[in-house]
């Protein structure tokens, strides 16, 4: 048990720092749900690979600094203390380049991976259909062997940055008549090519940050699937091991939300104090997020010391959705008859971004596998109790 | 950065975990409850042969110079096991208090005695009004106000005050201050007093850390053995949930109790603060491990000879132990709403660099002279 940080560390910290300070844009950006915002982002994450910061625990020749998963800590502490925009590129970056690395041919890796770094292709993720949610393994897209292609077939649901996205990776069932986890591979398809209809679906905030995505007889080249014909199910779970697990909401995303809690409650403190419970309710968000980044360094302790990631990811995925949603619900009880002011309204407490904060956290613990199956995977694995 | 345990400390603490398994089970809890002082003789002749006495008694003083981290992980295993009697009291905190006061004839006399079992000491604190385990003690360290006062048995009347938990023995503590009972004055106490607070919070965090292991293990074990509807109750997901809920809860709150007990030995300036998070969050996951337990349990968590009360009653007890809920919240909030609070994302590990830990002292468990390991099955 050593708690302190390597001078080297601390040199990156500074480094981050500096370079984020000259380049983080000055006026937040648009959400990247809109046309304007998408565009900001796509911008946003081609400066982060300029100054080789897109993503930093990829290797060097792939575009990435070869950061360990401390580093990596380190980096997203100042990435979002710098209040620096959300990754639209995290699909990209998070889920599918890991999973490049790991299951991709030398090809693929050449073709994809500089194309994620720098930006230039923004991906979205399709494995939900109106029939499979909770219950994956009963996909019924096809993705039929037809000499050096595969033709797709079927409706993927739910897809996230499907509107604007270039590419989506999604599971396919290869396999004619296969049953359940077997027979499935994962597909890389652009979503321009002929027979691909995109159909946007608005969220609570009245923005497409989601689709259903229609295959009518889509022709993909072999060379486009991920790892092995009949492999998609555990590259599937590895991806959402990553998704839940470790990278895509590190802890200090909540830990800058919880400052920016405690602010606002002592911004308010006249009218908060009204209500006693809100004190208590403040400071139970902000330990739960030191609580959260303490664990994600143990996670990082324990993994770069050989252990594998398991049933933890989903422990993790259980704690962050529920601390997102108590977060925004404790500051809409501080903004008391404030609360409810959209974004832009012009009497609307911080540009109403805690309004825009709980809509979004709505769906925390739903997507990435709902919460209930997260709680029997911990149930059964990690707890070993019966199915 | 590491927050992984060595190998040393991780097979000393499998060596405890096998003795106690078998030397303290729930029986013997129970003969305990019946017996006069309720406390056996073999047991603390036990917990010596294993090497707690002495763990963090200082090296020049004959223990082992455990620190607090090494410490976190046994208050773990003694609330698994629900272990009675002033082990932690004595060992650990009593310990550091001996070796922290301004003179050092008291722990010259006393140190050697506790790391050779010879000696049990019983704590008072300005936040209670009773002391734990004092009709056991050969020393007792009682406070007068801010001061610091040792008093032996001889000089103290006890008056027994029976507890929820049937393991926990409180004592009012009559007996007059005197220049002669005197260790530390006000000025020095106070600061000995807080720091006496701290270890013994943490210790009801990482006791409670282990209750809630134990409630949880406890619950799996009957939700696997009683069936109806034709399965085992664990295969329903109300049950699962309920369990992973607790499961969850335990590993969230593991790394604050760990980080706190890091911070509590190399003299973090926040130390306090990290303390009574880690009470305040292992304080809910045991009354969660309670609340789900007894539910999984059915029936049998509520009766006499189910062994989930021994757990249970545990928690409730310790729950106001070493500073309310109230008094925990009061001390994050001092830190965390004043104007220059550190309370980002950069501030994780706020402290710029100092000393790393020492190397864990944690006996060898392959000499068989520091570490009788089965061999103590024999004392008793």
């Amino acid at each position: 048990m050593q708690m302190e940080y390597t001078d080297r560390q601390r040199g990156l910290r500074s480094e981050v720092r500096d370079w984020l300070a000259m380049h983080v844009p000055r006026e937040p950006l648009a959400s990247f749900d809109s046309p304007e915002g998408f565009r900001q982002h796509r911008r946003w994450e081609a400066t982060l690979h300029t100054g080789r910061w897109s993503c930093v625990t990829w290797p060097e020749e792939m575009g990435g600094r070869g950061l360990d998963l401390i580093d990596w800590l380190i980096f997203e502490e100042e990435y979002w203390a710098a209040g620096s925009p959300g990754r639209v590129n995290q699909n990209g970056v998070f889920l599918l380049g890991p999973a490049i690395m790991d299951f991709g041919s030398a090809a693929q890796q050449r073709r994809f991976l500089p194309r994620i770094a720098s930006g230039e292709d923004i991906w979205a993720q399709g494995w939900s259909e109106p029939d499979a949610g909770s219950d994956m393994a009963a996909i019924r897209c096809t993705a039929v062997r037809e000499g050096d292609h595969y033709v797709l077939n079927g409706q993927k649901s739910w897809v996230a940055r499907a509107v604007w996205a270039d590419w989506m990776f999604g599971l396919f069932r290869s396999e004619p008549d296969s049953l359940r986890h077997n027979g499935l591979s994962v597909m890389l398809v652009p979503l321009d090519l002929p027979g691909v209809t995109v159909q946007p679906i608005r969220q609570l905030n009245g923005l497409p940050g989601m689709a259903d995505v229609f295959f009518d007889h889509v022709r993909v080249p072999v060379d486009q699937r991920l790892g092995a014909e009949g492999e998609g199910w555990h590259i599937s779970r590895a991806i959402s091991s990553f998704e839940r697990g470790l990278m895509l909401r590190s802890p200090a995303r909540f830990q800058e939300t919880a400052r920016a809690l405690v602010e606002l409650y002592r911004r308010h403190r006249d009218s908060a104090d009204a209500d006693p419970a809100i004190r208590d309710a403040v400071l139970d968000c902000w330990m739960q997020a030191r609580a959260y980044a303490l664990a994600t360094y143990r996670t990082a302790s324990r993994l770069m010391s050989g252990a594998p990631l398991g049933p933890d990811a989903s422990a993790n995925k259980i704690f962050w959705s529920e601390l997102d949603l108590r977060l925004h619900e404790t500051a809409l009880r501080i903004l008391g008859d404030q609360a409810e002011l959209l974004p832009g309204a012009p009497d609307a407490a911080d540009a109403g971004r805690w309004l825009e904060g709980f809509l979004f956290a709505q769906a925390g613990p739903i997507y990435a596998g709902t919460n209930e199956i997260q709680r029997n995977i911990v149930a059964e694995r990690l707890l070993c109790m019966p199915r | 950065m590491d927050f992984t345990f060595s190998e040393k400390q991780l097979a000393y603490r499998r060596n405890i975990r096998r003795v106690l398994m078998t030397e303290v089970p729930p029986e013997l809890l129970r003969e305990l409850w019946d017996a006069d002082a309720g406390r056996a003789y073999g047991l603390w002749q036990l917990f010596t042969e294993l090497g707690l006495t002495a763990l963090s008694v200082p090296l020049a003083h004959g223990g082992r110079g455990g620190s607090d981290v090494d410490w976190v992980l046994m208050a773990q295993e003694a609330g698994y096991y629900a272990l009675p009697g002033p082990l932690l009291h004595t060992a650990w905190i009593a310990s550091a208090l001996l070796a922290a006061l301004p003179d050092g004839a008291l722990a010259e006399h006393w140190l050697p005695r506790i790391a050779k079992g010879e000696a049990r000491l019983a704590l008072g604190h300005p936040l209670h009004r009773l002391v734990a385990d004092a009709h056991v003690a050969d020393l007792l360290l009682l406070h007068d106000r801010d001061e610091v006062h040792a008093l032996l048995p001889s000089q103290v009347r006890l008056t027994r005050n029976p507890s929820l938990d049937p393991s926990r023995h409180l004592y009012r503590v009559d007996w007059q201050p005197s220049a002669a009972t005197r260790v530390a004055d006000a000025d020095t106490g106070r600061a000995l007093w807080d720091r006496v607070l701290d270890r013994a919070a943490l210790s009801v965090a990482a006791e409670c850390s282990g209750l809630a292991m134990r409630m949880l293990d406890l619950a799996i074990d009957h939700s696997a053995q009683r069936r109806q509807f034709g399965k085992p109750i664990g295969a329903f997901q109300a049950v699962k949930h309920q369990l992973a809920d607790v499961a969850v809860k335990i590993e969230f709150a593991k790394p604050v109790m760990f980080h706190a007990a890091h911070a509590l030995q190399h003299g973090d300036p926040l130390a306090a603060m990290y303390v009574s998070h880690a009470k305040l969050a292992m304080g809910d996951v045991a009354r969660l491990a309670v609340r789900h337990g007894i539910q999984v349990h059915g029936a049998p968590g509520y009766t006499w000879d189910g062994d989930l009360q021994i757990f249970m009653k545990r928690v409730w007890a310790l729950d106001a132990a070493w500073g309310t809920r109230t008094f925990h919240m009061a001390r994050v909030a001092a830190a965390v709403l004043s104007a220059d609070g550190a309370i980002g994302a950069r501030d994780t590990f706020p402290r710029p660099a100092t000393t790393p830990a020492g190397p864990s002292a944690a006996p060898d468990p392959r000499n068989p002279s520091v570490m009788p390991g089965l061999q103590a099955t024999e004392t008793y």
